[in-house]
C-alpha cells in the first residue's frame, strides 16, 4: 500500500466501506505514513464540521401541520378553550 | 404490514433531518416545508406497504427523494444533470499545506474551516449540482451506507461511490475557495507557509 492507494480509498475507508483486508492495508500505512493518516483525519473532521453546520430547526407551524394532517392533534378551534 | 397507528410516533423523530436535507434540495425554506408535508403524507398513505423492521429513516428518505424529483424537479424543462470537473483528493488539505506538517494533533486546517460561517457552508452544498448533493447529503449528513444510498436514489452503487467521491471534492473546493476569498489561515501557520 502506498500514498496514492491509500488516497484512492480515503472516502471508502472512512464511510466502512472496505473488506477487512483492504482496510487493515489501509490502516497499516496509516500507522507508517503521519501525513496521510493527518490527512484522512482532516476529511473526518471537514465532514463534522460540515454536519454541525448544516443543522436546521423545523418551523413549529410546520410540524403542527403535519401533526394534524396525520391525526396526532386536532387542529386548533380558536372558539373552544 | 406495518400499523399505521404507529406511523406519526415512529416517523416525527426523523422531521428535522428530513427537512433539512429538504432545504438543501428545494433550496427556499417554503418549498422545502411543502416537501416534508407531502413526504409525510405519502409515507403515512403508503405505509400499510412498509414491512415492519425494515428501515424507516431510509424509507422517508426515499419518499423524499421521490417526491422531489416529481413534483420540482418536473418545474424545470429539463433535469438537472450537470456535471463536476475533476478535483484532487486532499483539495483544501493540500493548498492550506497540511500534508507537510507532521506533528499537529488536531488539524489547523479544520480550525480554518470553524471559521467559516453556517450559512456559507450550507450555500456551498447547495451550489453542488443535484445529483451529487443528494448522495453527499445522505452520506455526510445522514450517515446512511452506499448500499442504502443506491437503494435511495434508485442507481447502482458504482453511480453512489462516484457521486459522493465528486460531490465531497466539489465542495472542499467551494468550502476552500470562501476560505482563500476572505483570507482564513491556520492560526498556527508555519512562517514558511504561503
Amino acid at each position: 500500500m502506498d500514498c496514492e492507494h491509500a488516497h484512492l480509498r480515503v472516502y471508502e475507508y472512512l464511510d466502512g466501506e472496505l473488506t477487512v483486508w483492504k482496510r487493515w492495508a489501509i490502516t497499516r500505512h496509516l500507522d507508517d505514513c503521519p501525513p496521510c493518516a493527518e490527512g484522512f483525519g482532516f476529511e473526518v473532521e471537514l465532514r463534522q464540521v460540515i454536519v454541525s453546520k448544516c443543522v436546521e430547526d423545523v418551523p413549529a407551524d410546520l410540524k403542527n401541520r403535519i401533526a394534524i394532517a396525520l391525526g396526532i392533534v386536532e387542529p386548533r378551534d380558536p372558539v373552544s378553550e | 404490514m406495518a400499523d399505521p397507528a404507529g406511523f406519526a410516533e415512529q416517523a416525527m423523530p426523523y422531521m428535522s433531518a428530513l427537512y433539512a436535507a429538504a432545504l438543501r434540495m428545494t433550496r427556499n425554506p417554503s418549498d422545502a416545508e411543502d416537501l416534508v408535508q407531502e413526504t409525510f403524507l405519502r409515507a403515512y398513505r403508503g405505509f400499510e406497504g412498509f414491512h415492519e423492521g425494515t428501515n424507516l429513516k431510509a424509507w422517508l428518505y426515499k419518499t423524499l427523494t421521490n417526491t422531489f424529483i416529481n413534483q420540482y424537479r418536473a418545474k424545470k424543462r429539463r433535469p438537472e444533470q450537470v456535471d463536476l470537473d475533476d478535483v484532487e483528493d486532499f483539495y483544501i488539505f493540500r493548498r492550506l499545506g497540511g500534508l507537510e506538517s507532521v506533528e499537529a494533533t488536531r488539524t489547523p486546517e479544520a480550525e480554518v474551516l470553524e471559521g467559516i460561517p453556517d450559512s456559507e457552508v450550507k450555500e456551498a452544498l447547495e451550489s453542488i449540482p443535484e445529483q451529487f448533493r443528494m448522495a453527499v447529503i445522505l452520506a455526510d449528513v445522514e450517515g446512511f451506507s452506499y448500499k442504502e444510498i443506491a437503494d435511495i436514489l434508485d442507481v447502482p452503487i458504482g453511480t453512489v461511490m462516484s457521486r459522493i467521491h465528486r460531490g465531497r471534492r466539489a465542495l472542499q473546493k467551494k468550502l476552500w475557495d470562501y476560505a482563500e476569498r476572505n483570507n482564513l489561515r491556520p492560526r498556527a501557520e508555519s512562517a514558511t507557509g504561503g
